[in-house]
């Protein structure tokens, strides 16, 4: 797994390569909350077109993250999420509740 | 009448890093088999919960390098895969509160609680056991 973040324009990208899984999920999860802190941005942007595998550890991070930029009145947006990641996300019935783009 | 066509099994330790080896090792297993990307992505997605499973409940709060995760994976005729994870933790105390959707005894530690939910959706059979010495997950996929 490997993460690659940018600031600009108060959109803060974080693009998540390789696996979401209960190993990486608390290292992705502490270096999205410090950004959010340092970057204080208007908008999150979760870019999983390179998320190989996400269970339901990724899941969770994402729900956390929906509900920290929720009570910090951030946007919070997943861009390009794979087939196998949005299976999940529908399954969970949490597929409405999310902004997603497939750009 | 099914026969076994080829069965592998491991085991591992209860780390965090040992879930990526299991679904690799569930990858090589049904790499010849002619599954597609699809089929694929869900048995790596359950070998990954009943795993993580284990480590995060079965063995809470015990030492590692004590606890063992044991998989064990078999192949049929009849195009059957069997997956079993085998944990001998401290079990599941109600198996019906923990199939419910998003029921999560670790909040705090953001699990989804859909671990056991997306088990059952994912597989054509999941079969759970288990009492205060551990836990067997069995999971029947058809790959078609």
């Amino acid at each position: 797994m490997k993460t690659q973040s940018a600031f600009k324009n108060g959109e803060y990208i974080v693009r998540i390569s390789g696996d979401i899984d209960h190993h990486t999920t608390l290292g992705i999860r502490e270096e999205i909350d410090a950004g959010l802190v340092t970057n204080k941005p208007k908008r999150l942007i979760l870019d999983l077109s390179e998320t190989d595998f996400m269970d339901s550890s990724g899941l969770g991070l994402i729900l956390g993250r929906l509900r920290k930029c929720t009570e910090a009145q951030i946007g919070f947006v997943l861009v390009n999420p794979r087939p196998p990641v949005i299976k999940i996300l529908r399954l969970a019935g949490v597929e409405k509740m999310l902004d997603i783009r497939i750009l | 009448m099914k026969t076994l066509k080829n069965k592998a099994k491991t085991q591992f330790l209860a780390l965090s890093e040992n879930e990526s080896f299991a679904r690799i090792f569930t990858a090589g297993f049904v790499r010849n088999l002619g599954v597609t990307p699809s089929l694929l992505a869900d048995i790596k997605t359950v070998v990954s919960e009943a795993v993580t499973n284990a480590i995060v409940h079965g063995y809470r709060g015990r030492d590692a390098e004590s606890s063992l995760v044991f998989l064990e994976l078999k192949y049929y005729s009849d195009k059957t895969l069997i997956i079993t994870v085998t944990d001998r933790g401290c079990g599941i105390p109600d198996i019906e509160e923990a199939m419910q959707p998003f029921f999560t005894t670790d909040a705090e530690g953001e699990r989804s609680g859909m671990g056991l939910p997306i088990m059952d959706a994912f597989s054509d059979s999941l079969r759970l056991t288990s009492s205060p010495k551990g836990t067997r997950v069995t999971m029947k996929k058809k790959l078609l």
